[in-house]
């Protein structure tokens, strides 16, 4: 407290100080009979020069930039589509760089040389239709040209995926990543958000994992009734009893109600579509073969996340009660990429990139991209501590569990 | 803001009617703009306070701890739920309360009756309730800032869930509470202000003001104001939804969810409506931000370079055309939602419209520039100022506005850049010229010149130190809203260099940039109650306000409002013996209109 109070005191005897200072410099000017509204001459021009100067500092220090980082830009793309991007960017980086330095050596150009001069008197020019004409054709012209490049790439992007895509769902939830193969038949299960425990944390649906959860609700209700009866006998502290009673009243009512949309969604369902999650499997990390196209699902349990893949140039939110789709072809393995970047310890991952609460910044997920056979390996080993993608070691990152039957609620393509 | 010491008023007014509870246009600008201040200087520390973290990760700061103390700063080291509320509260109070309330409600209110030559606003009381709405709306947000769980740390944004649940984040609790109320009200202050605006505009223009002889400034509060009335409602209506999602147990933005432990019964609803809400007031909003720098500067640029604004039919066609463009690009902040990926490429044609009357709108400003007689008055340089980031902002968007080009770059710095360039700048700029040019208006006193240009030449300078790294950084990979990119360390430790390189530099520009605006207020306030007395028209200026008496007076003008018989850039124009001649001045015998 005694440090701000300091601070605070400092500050308003520096702020007194100056306006001591200005109040001199004030009276001095006024002397002199300056005006604050008329600019001398030599300020004029040095602001004027300084417009220049500025311009090459601003496109030097630009320069600079680029010579140090390159383009700034992350690796090569790797993957397929992530080549036709940065190709698109290429282009666009043209024009964009063409136009900065085009308009803003300009601006300050002009802004130096018809710095004011007493003599001079300003060229009477209100407008010139053909002028104007010029920069409204011009710029839709190349507008065109960007919207038809974009749109050409942006609907091959988002196109369809093809018949061989092998189908992976991501699920996310605050703060990590769960990927969900789709196994032989690749076709992942169903899942609800309603049989979501700790048994089963995607919600996959099969008959026994219905069953579970149901046996686990009647456990919660009948706890809660049990909490409740004894409330009842309990006296003093009136208000905060009833509150709680309340509370647990209505936790009963909600899993009584949860209870039943269960048992419906039960009663819709048969053995052809739990048979769907029986080879499905899980991991806390990722493996991708190379070259082989992917068709991503997304989940997300809680609120919105957003599966950022910076490497493949790949990026889609997911949305809480909603599928949202994805497809990619890595072409480059990790060892290829560790190749091409010059950094031993390069990995892909994949990253959180939508506001989800204070751990944000922490939720990822290793990547690895490899042959079909280092895949198999992958795949069937059953220690699943040990594969560690992407060499962190507290990450407990490979869990390879093979969950006997699921299902979901939507019939995937 | 009491410095004003007008004298010769028309009638008697007790403290309370003139100073706190005006209804006289030019006092309620004023408080607009003191408000801003006030509400800038807290953003701004806000903004160096994630900076200091963002700049060295980690890292014990006596600052941290100086002003967030050992709840939210323990050691120095920043709490990673307070990062995020700093983020959220720095994003909305600088987009809502200084570029919205303070830019468009100071000028607006200032400079619609008096460059429109009416003796006030149309409803003075409106205008007034208002500026008192925006003040609660103000002093709610703020306080937001000291409740125990935190302010809302969603983002500026605030998708649901993450705003809806306190068990979703400890935020979401009653700073987001707080978040939507002040929000709330302040919608109610914008439309309120921008009825008036627009009618003001439409009814209240003294004889001979045709529309096509108003002032580009009158044109773009104009267009701002229908903009806000348009899409502002929207927001309410989202922030109403959300409040009941919140409270009242519906599920208009929820679809299944579980948050933390619970398993919630909301079902049906879907987030995305809530973006689709928010963005169809929030690209708007982007334009009512930069609409009225626009206009501000296209005054100043005319005026200081001593020439009419260049193409002034096709200056007011782009404001329109940016208006109504305005309108269908919001899906642009949406491309990776899951939307239809044919309505993107909807919104990616829409959205690059934009640039046809942008680049008009730059070029005629260039070409103004051309052959011009340049004075170089703080207003002026922060005009130029404008125009090179508008350029540099703006060019950046035609990335981001391509689908697939925002795939990488969506939700990166690269974003950040962008629109604090495009968006933040410009408008600033724009309000700091208005400021500097108007001041004569607002208090009758001169600001100081000299501090004035250094003030400019150290904001543009580490305004660019500070934005354009971004770009590199965001390129690079990283996403906006983290925390710190220690992510990035283990995975790519060549990207992970370049962000930490990078992110030193603009956490240096940042602070000295900040500290830089103590210049400013200290001009600001000095100014105002010391400063040098203003003659009538100091900048030479053709428009109505400088016609009108330095005190200020209820009616503006002490006799009759002067009749308007020409459109207010006639700089230079040949054949008169001044360099201005001001909008009241008669056309000569055998003159043309411009």
């Amino acid at each position: 407290m005694g440090m701000k109070l300091i601070v605070l005191v400092v500050i308003v005897l520096a702020v007194i100080a100056v306006a001591q200072l200005m109040r001199v410099y004030e009276l001095s000017s006024k002397l002199r009979g300056h005006k604050e509204e008329d600019v001398d001459l030599k300020t004029n021009n040095t602001n004027a020069g300084l417009m220049l100067v500025f311009m090459v500092v601003f496109f030097g220090s630009l320069f600079y930039m680029l010579y140090k980082y390159g383009n700034g830009m992350l690796p090569e793309a790797a993957s397929e589509h992530g080549q036709d991007i940065d190709w698109l960017f290429n282009i666009n980086w043209v024009i964009v760089f063409a136009v900065f330095f085009l308009c803003n050596t300009l601006l300050f150009w002009f802004a130096y040389k018809y710095s004011y001069h007493p003599e001079r008197k300003a060229h009477y020019f209100p407008h010139d239709n053909r002028l104007e004409l010029l920069w409204t054709v011009v710029p839709a012209a190349v507008m065109a040209v960007v919207i038809v490049l974009g749109l050409m790439t942006w609907n091959k992007i988002t196109g369809a995926p093809s018949d061989d895509a092998v189908v992976v769902e991501l699920y996310a939830k605050q703060f990590d990543w769960t990927a969900r193969y789709s196994g032989d038949d690749n076709k992942l299960g169903y899942a609800d958000y309603k049989l979501v425990n700790g048994e089963n944390p995607l919600g996959v649906i099969t008959a026994d994992m219905i069953e579970a959860r149901l046996v686990e609700i009647d456990q919660i209700i009948a706890d809660n009734q049990l909490k409740l009866d004894a409330f009842n006998s309990d006296s003093g502290q009136v208000i905060v009893n009833t509150a709680n009673e309340y509370k647990l009243q209505h936790e009963i009512e909600k899993m009584g109600r949860i209870k039943i949309r269960i048992i419906k969604m039960q009663e819709s369902f048969s053995d052809s579509v739990y048979v769907l999650a029986e080879d499905d499997y899980t991991s806390k990390g990722l493996f991708l073969i190379v070259n082989q196209e992917y068709q991503f699902v997304f989940r997300s349990k809680d609120v919105i996340h957003s599966a950022y893949f910076p490497h493949f140039r790949a990026q889609m939110n997911c949305v809480p009660g909603m599928r949202t789709t994805l497809k990619m072809k890595p072409i480059y393995t990790t060892q290829e990429m560790k190749e091409k970047t010059g950094n031993p310890k390069f990995e892909y991952i994949l990253m959180c990139n939508k506001i989800c609460g204070a751990s944000h910044s922490n939720m990822y997920m290793p990547v690895r991209v490899g042959t079909a056979e280092e895949f198999e390996i992958w795949k069937n080993d059953p220690n699943v501590t040990a594969k560690v993608i992407g060499g962190v070691e507290e990450e407990p990152i490979v869990e390879t569990e093979p969950v006997d039957s699921f299902e979901t609620d939507i019939e995937l393509r | 803001m009491a410095a004003t010491a007008a004298h010769g008023h028309h009638h008697k007014e007790s403290f309370i009617t003139k100073y706190i509870f005006s209804q006289d246009h030019k006092m309620i600008g004023k408080q607009f703009l003191v408000t801003a201040i006030i509400m800038a200087v807290v953003a701004v520390i806000l903004s160096v306070l994630f900076r200091i973290q963002l700049g060295w990760p980690g890292e014990s700061s006596s600052t941290l701890n100086f002003f967030l103390g050992d709840t939210w700063a323990p050691d120095g080291i920043l709490d990673r739920g307070m990062y995020l509320g700093l983020v959220t509260i720095h994003g909305t109070i600088m987009v809502f309360f200084v570029l919205t309330g303070g830019l468009s409600g100071t000028f607006s209110n200032l400079l619609i009756p008096l460059q429109c030559g009416a003796r006030d606003m149309a409803s003075g009381l409106l205008n007034m309730i208002s500026y008192w709405l925006f003040f609660i709306s103000s002093c709610l947000m703020l306080y937001s800032l000291f409740v125990e769980t935190g302010p809302a740390g969603g983002g500026w944004t605030v998708y649901p869930p993450l705003s809806i649940y306190e068990q979703a984040t400890p935020s979401s609790g009653t700073g987001m509470t707080l978040w939507l109320l002040s929000m709330t009200i302040f919608v109610a202050s914008s439309l309120l202000g921008s009825l008036n605006y627009i009618v003001t505009i439409l009814n209240l223009r003294t004889k001979g003001m045709k529309m096509t002889r108003l002032p580009l400034t009158i044109w773009a509060f104009f267009v701002t104001a229908v903009l806000g009335v348009l899409s502002f409602p929207v927001l309410v209506s989202a922030v109403v939804l959300m409040l009941m999602d919140r409270t009242l147990g519906t599920s208009f933005y929820v679809n299944d969810v579980i948050e933390g432990t619970e398993i919630l019964e909301a079902s049906g609803g879907s987030p995305i409506l809530f973006e689709h809400l928010f963005w169809f007031l929030g690209h708007p909003e982007v334009y009512i931000v930069l609409l009225p720098a626009l206009g501000l500067t296209s005054e100043i640029v005319s005026t200081n370079s001593r020439k009419p604004i260049f193409g002034y039919r096709a200056m007011i066609g782009s404001i329109l055309a940016i208006g109504f463009l305005s309108f269908i690009v919001w899906g642009h902040h949406m491309f990776l939602t899951g939307m239809n990926p044919f309505l993107g490429g909807v919104f990616v044609f829409t959205t690059l419209l934009i640039a046809i009357p942008s680049a008009v709108k730059v070029f005629n400003y260039i070409t103004t520039l051309w052959k011009g007689n340049i004075k170089y008055t703080p207003a002026m340089l922060f005009s130029v100022g404008l125009v090179s980031s508008f350029i540099t902002g703006g060019i950046t968007g035609i990335i981001l506005a391509d689908s697939a080009l925002d795939i990488p770059v969506h939700d990166t710095y690269f974003v950040v850049a962008h629109f604090h360039v495009v968006m933040g700048l410009s408008a600033i700029f724009g309000m700091f010229a208005g400021v500097y040019h108007w001041f004569p208006r607002m208090y009758g006193r001169m600001m100081n010149t000299k501090l004035g240009i250094v003030h400019f030449w150290i904001t543009l300078v580490t305004a660019y130190g500070v934005f354009f790294p971004m770009h590199f950084v965001g390129i690079g990979g990283a996403p906006r809203r983290y925390y710190d990119y220690s992510v990035y360390e283990t995975f790519d430790s060549n990207q992970f260099e370049m962000m930490m390189d990078l992110n030193v530099i603009i956490s240096i520009f940042a602070i000295i940039g900040a500290l830089a605006q103590a210049i400013f207020i200290f001009n600001f306030f000095y100014s105002a109650s010391r400063g040098q007395i203003a003659p009538q028209n100091p900048w030479k200026g053709n428009t109505l306000e400088w016609t009108a008496p330095v005190e200020h007076i209820h009616g503006n003008w002490p006799g009759e409002v002067p009749t308007v018989h020409r459109w207010p850039y006639d700089y230079s124009k040949p054949g008169m013996d001044e360099d201005y001649c001001p909008q009241n001045v008669p056309l000569k015998e055998g003159e043309e209109e411009h």
